[in-house]
Parts: structure tokens; sequence; C-alpha cells
């Protein structure tokens, strides 16, 4: 009956944010507030164990639970609760929310140590985890939809945490600005998807709509439209084509809140969702296909982009954007549960990246310019092993765990017989390698490239601790998905296969069956991975002429590539300088200062006018009024005597 | 002879009359003054002879009541013509005309 304890895994962070929130500046220590803060999680992720094993014990058809705690709005035919629907789905991303957030949560006390906000970041952590639990726990889209927002608010008060401080161009204020307010257009396409859905089929209840949904015919239009709308709320939330901008500026924030929040958990919200929707998805393969195409393009773009950056986040950043596009290209072709295999890979190796680049930016007293870094490893040598570990991980070499999960993907694209995307796919990865060797080659090894004025230091144990569970968790995070033709299990599939039961029904995917094919692309990958680290070896150290002979060989591409394509200038064009220039002539002048304060003072001075004329009777002559006094007596009386 | 009621009517729509006119036409606030008690005092003349007339006694209660509240607005009114000769040396109303636009 562990499910029952559902409601305290949830609503523990929110007692956190309270306490932390409300008297945490007055606690006045800030190991009460990280233990109040990193315990109420701690216990969420016991709680999700304990959820998780008492499954495993039960029977695949008791597997699903749903809890519900109290009912939130009844009005007409819409009914909606506070209910928590506890599958093998939930209990996975509730094991990720929490696990990593713990982890980092406890990496934050030793991160944020002397901050003057340190309660303040332990209270938007927790909100952050109380929403974040609401999305991938909720029973019904609208309670989804309530975390969806959660986790989009707590997303832009962490990146405009140091909201004095200069970022880019702005603050980085005007960072969280941009997150939320590009979040905001994917939350309007989710918005409608849930209204389309309602409209349909009358609920807002998961089981209700796919119930429902099995009825209805593969590839009819309301379907659609509906699962259309609903991704355009992921791309939003997951950083996908074409509303990514928001998520390299989010690295405004604090590095445990890019790690958290802006890589392994809030943007695999719009994979979650998908993955949650699968049914409504397999009935519409024209949806599918545009999931599988934007994707794959979201994947090359942002790893192109990578190649070039020099800021260590903003390398991060890009990468988190490519991985999410492989869990869409996964999710795109069917393969739900790899998609999802990847999302939980990804948060174990992107997690340690993050916060091993928070390591490194604590180090060198915040420089994040991996131009002005090497030779670190000496100096941070946990940081860096667990680093490299993350960046074997990611580049997808055998026996880590991205190996797995991107093969998974790559193989289940191949076999649907995408070649395309397969290639894009394989591209990537082999961009990937190159970017994360580059970025681990620039950072910690060859010469120094700091002034004497930095110290660097390894880090305190609060947050080497997480970086080598994590770094464990990167290596054998994998072997939950081992294929078959690898003399796996695949547990994880067989674990999430009646989520995504009546789903691969109605998608009737090819079964396995060429298993040599399965082993040359493997091969293929891997051979990939190991050529794009070598390759970034061998030109960051030892022949660095080479990268400077290629900008200079093709400036354009360079350009072009340093300059992200120039999405934000043209966004900045076709659509911020039209909104500033129209509100600003338009609606500013014309409008409000012409019309509606025209309106406004125009009434008053009319007023004015006729008051000015009928002030005249007002003499103050106190005889005058008692003459008006008797005229209507007069009068009154005249007309009773008349009548 | 007994004196009609037309007779008393008569004589205290007189007063009633000169009155109004005083309240109407003289300037001194005093005077004005004196003249809105003989409005007061007509009408209670008009009530005595009501009552003495139709055995009615309801009248002559009224009366004492008017007489009560003239009393009392004389004392407030004479303190506010005192004050306001004290602040403004006159006690001429047209002169007191400071309360309007």
């Amino acid at each position: 009956m562990a499910h029952q304890l559902i409601g305290y895994a949830v609503f523990l962070p929110l007692l956190g944010f309270l306490i932390n929130g409300l008297v945490g500046r007055k606690l006045r220590s800030e190991n009460l507030v990280g233990i109040i803060g990193s315990a109420t999680v701690g216990i969420g992720f016991v709680i999700a164990c304990v959820i998780f094993f008492e499954m495993m014990g039960s029977g695949v058809e008791e597997r699903v639970h749903i809890v519900h705690l109290f009912s939130w709005i009844s009005a007409g035919s819409l009914n909606v609760s506070f209910a928590y629907q506890v599958d093998q789905l939930s209990v996975l991303m509730m094991l990720i929310v929490t696990g990593v957030g713990f982890l980092i949560h406890v990496y934050s006390i030793g991160y944020m140590h002397g901050d003057p906000g340190f309660w303040r970041f332990f209270a938007y952590m927790n909100l952050f985890i109380f929403a974040m639990l609401n999305l991938v726990l909720a029973d019904n889209f609208l309670l989804l939809f309530l975390g969806w927002e959660g986790v989009g608010l707590c997303s832009y008060l962490l990146i405009g945490f140091w909201y004095d401080r200069k970022f880019e161009k702005g603050t980085t204020g005007d960072a969280a600005k941009k997150a939320f307010i590009v979040n905001r257009i994917g939350d309007f396409g989710f918005l409608i998807g849930m209204f389309l859905i309602f409209v349909t089929f009358g609920t807002l209840n998961f089981q209700g709509v796919f119930a429902q949904a099995g009825t209805m015919s593969v590839g009819s239009p309301v379907i659609f439209w509906m699962t259309l709308a609903l991704f355009v709320g992921a791309t939003g939330k997951s950083a996908q084509i074409p509303l990514f901008v928001w998520l390299p500026d989010a690295m405004a924030g604090p590095t445990p809140v890019s790690a958290l929040i802006h890589a392994a958990t809030m943007v695999t919200a719009g994979v979650y969702m998908v993955a949650r929707c699968s049914l409504l998805y397999a009935l519409a393969p024209a949806t599918m296909e545009i999931v599988a195409i934007i994707g794959a393009a979201t994947a090359l773009l942002a790893a192109t982009i990578g190649l070039v950056q020099n800021d260590i986040k903003k390398v991060l950043a890009y990468s988190t954007v490519s991985q999410l596009g492989y869990m869409f290209l996964a999710l795109g072709v069917g393969a739900f549960a790899a998609g999802l295999f990847h999302l939980m890979t990804h948060a174990f190796f992107k997690a340690l990246l993050f916060l091993g680049s928070g390591s490194v930016i604590h180090a060198m007293h915040g420089e994040q310019d991996i131009q002005k870094m090497g030779g670190l490893k000496k100096y941070l040598p946990i940081t860096y092993w667990t680093f490299f570990i993350a960046m074997i991980a990611i580049a997808g070499i055998f026996p880590f765990s991205g190996f797995f999960s991107k093969d998974e993907i790559l193989w289940k694209v191949f076999s649907n017989g995408t070649w395309g995307l397969w290639l894009v796919g394989l591209v990537g990865a082999a961009l990937t390698a190159f970017y994360m060797s580059r970025l681990t080659v620039l950072t910690f090894d060859g010469e120094k490239r700091w002034g004497s004025d930095k110290h660097p230091h390894e880090s305190p144990k609060t947050m080497t601790v997480p970086l080598i569970i994590l770094a464990l968790l990167s290596v054998v995070g994998g072997f939950v998905g081992v294929p078959a033709s690898l003399g796996g299990g695949n547990a994880i599939d067989h674990w999430l296969e009646p989520v995504f039961e009546r789903a691969n029904l109605v998608m009737a995917l090819p079964g396995h069956g060429m298993e040599t094919i399965e082993y040359v692309l493997m091969a293929l990958s891997v051979g990939v991975g190991v050529g794009g680290i070598l390759l970034a070896r061998l030109w960051y150290l030892k022949k660095q002429e080479v990268p400077q002979q290629l900008s200079t060989k093709v400036p354009g591409l360079y350009k072009l590539l340093w300059n992200k394509y120039y999405v934000d200038e043209a966004y900045d064009a076709a659509v911020v300088t039209p909104i500033q220039k129209s509100s600003e002539t338009l609606l500013w002048r014309i409008v409000d200062v012409g019309m509606i304060d025209g309106l406004v003072n125009g009434l008053a001075k009319f007023f004015g006018g006729v008051s000015k004329v009928i002030r005249m009777g007002q003499t103050g002559v106190a005889q005058n009024y008692v003459f008006v006094f008797l005229l209507g007596v007069v009068v009154i009386l005249g007309w009773l005597i008349a009548h | 002879m007994p004196v009609s009621l037309a007779s008393y009517l008569a004589l205290s729509a007189i007063l009633f009359t000169i009155g109004v006119a005083g309240v109407l036409t003289r300037r001194n606030a005093i005077v004005v003054f004196m003249c809105i008690e003989l409005m007061l005092n007509s009408v209670n003349l008009t009530l005595i002879a009501f009552s003495s007339f139709m055995g009615d006694i309801t009248g002559q209660v009224l009366v004492f009541f008017v007489m009560a509240v003239a009393a009392a607005e004389a004392a407030v009114g004479l303190a506010i013509v005192i004050s306001l000769f004290r602040n403004k040396q006159t006690v001429n109303i047209d002169e007191i005309n400071i309360l309007k636009w």
C-alpha cells in the first residue's frame, strides 16, 4: 500500500518551500536551510523507491494505482481532482526527479555557500520539485498543466536568481523573461490542445481520454490537431525547434539550476508528456512524422552550434537541446520506451556534466570561458574524472549508459525505415562526441591559460560526493536497457511495455529480425563516437593550428555557427522588433495617448466647462438662496392648489 | 364682539409676509434674524388660533415646541453673528459671501 504515501512525496517539498520561503532568512543557518531543502526531496526519493519496489513485487496488472487526494474543480461536466496516477511511467519519472533532484540539492549546499539568497534558492528549488512531481504524477491534463506552469515559473525565478548580474547584452532578468515568454508561447499550444481534448472527449482524465481515444480511427483530423497543439507545448518546454532559443540563455541561472531544471528534469517534461499521450500520438501518424523530423533537425542544429561555442555552460546547453532532439526523434518513430530510456541516462550524465562545470566555475572564481581554462586536471582530479566519465557516456561509448540509450534510439529509427533521420542522428552523435571531447580537452588538458590571480582548488565534499554518485549512475545506468542482441533483457523496455501497449498495437511496429545489421549499426555509432573524441583530442591538444585554419578557411560557416545561425537575431527582427515598434507608435502614441487618454481627459474637460457655467449660480449670498427657496415653495404651493 | 378666525389668519399672513420681505431685503444680519423670528411667531399665532377655534390642545403644545426651538436657535444664531463680527467687523450679509466658487 506504499502508493498511498504518494501525497507525502509531493507535498513535502511544498512544505520545505513554505518553511524556507517564509522563515528561511530568519533561520540564519545555511546548514539548516540546506538540510530542510534536501531532506524534503530525499524523503520523496525514499517514498519513490518504496513504491517502485512494491510495484516490482506485484503483478503487471496490479501496478497501476490512482491515488485520489481531493476534488479540485467541479463545474458542470468538468471534474478535476488532485489525483495522482502511479504507474510504471510516472514512478520512473518520479525516481529521476527526486533522485537527481536530491543529489543536486546536496550539491547546492556547497555551491551556494555564502550567497545572500541561500534560503531563497532552496525555497525555489523545493517549489520546483513540487511542481515537477505534480507534472509527472498527475492523472489528468489540468493537473499536469498546473505542474507544467509551475516548473515554468520556478525556471523563471531561478534563471533570474542573480537578478542584478550582467548577462550578455542585458541582465539575468532578461534571460529569465525570455525563457518565460518563449515558454508561454508553447503553453498556449498546450492549452489549445487541452481545450480540443475536452471538447472532443468531454473529460481531462488520462484514463477517460485514452479509453475513448481507442475508438477513434487512425489519422482523424481532430487527433492530429490535438497532438500537434500539445507538441507545440512540448517544443516550448523541451527546447525544440522553433522554440529552443530560451534554453541557452537559461544558463544565466546558478549552475545547479542548469543541472536540475535545464538539463535533467524540467526540459524533459515535453518528452514525458508525449510519452504519456502515446496513444493519441500513435493515432496521428502525421504528427509523429513532424515530431521525428523536428527532433532530428534540433539534434543536428544544436550539435553544430555546440561545436564552436566557448562558454562551458553554453556548450552543455546546446548539447542538452541536441539530446532532447534525440528523445523526440525516438518518440516520433514510436520508440517511446527508448525515448524515456535516453531521458533517464541523459538525466544522469547531463546533470553530472553541469555539476562538474559548476565545480570548475566554482574553482575558477566564476570564469566560464574555456579559452581561459586548460590544465585543470591536476587541480580538480575528482571533477576531471567524473566529467570525463560523463563525456564518454554522452558520446555513446560502450558500455557507458549513453551507448545503450542512444543506440536504442538509432536502431529503432533505422528499423522503422527512416534512413534519412537515422543518418542525421548518426552525424549528430559524431558531432556530440567531438564537441564534448573538445570541451573536456580545453577545460582540463593542455597548458593552463589562466592568470596567476586564480587559485583553483577541488570543491568541498557536499559537491564532490553527488558528482561521484552521478558518475556511477552514468556508468551503470545503461544496464537496465541492454538490448536482446547483446544478451540483455532490456528491462526498461519491458517495465514500460504496459504503458505503451495500446500505442504499440496501433502503430504495429516491425519486429526485430535483422540482428547483423544491428551489430553493424552499433559498431558504426561507437566508431563515430570514438572517432569524434580522438579527433577533438588531436586537434585541440597536438595540432592546435587545424581548428584555426578551418575557421579561417570557411569563415562564413564558422560565423554562422558562432552566431547560432542568427536565430535570435531573426526572431528579434521578425517578432520582437515589430511588436516593440508597433507598440510604441500605434499602441502607445495613438491608442493609449490619443484615444484612451484623450477620452478620459476629454470627459474631464467637458464636465469642467459645464461646471464653470453652472457654478455662477453659487453666489455665496445667503439671501439669493433664500429667494430661490421661496420661489420653489411658491411653485410647489401653486401646483398643489391648481390640482 | 369676538374676533373671527379669519382676522387672526389675516394678521398672521401679514406678519409672515413682513418677515419674508425682511429676510429677502434687509442687509443687517440682526434684522434678518429678527424677521425670521417674526415668521416663526406668525406661524405660532396661526397654530393658536386654530387650536382655540377647533377646541384642540395639540396646536398649543406644538407652539411650545416652536418657542423652545426658537430660543435655542436664537442662542446659536446670535453666537454666530457675534463671532462673524469679531472676524470681519461687519454684520452685513451681502459682505459675508465667501462660501462660493
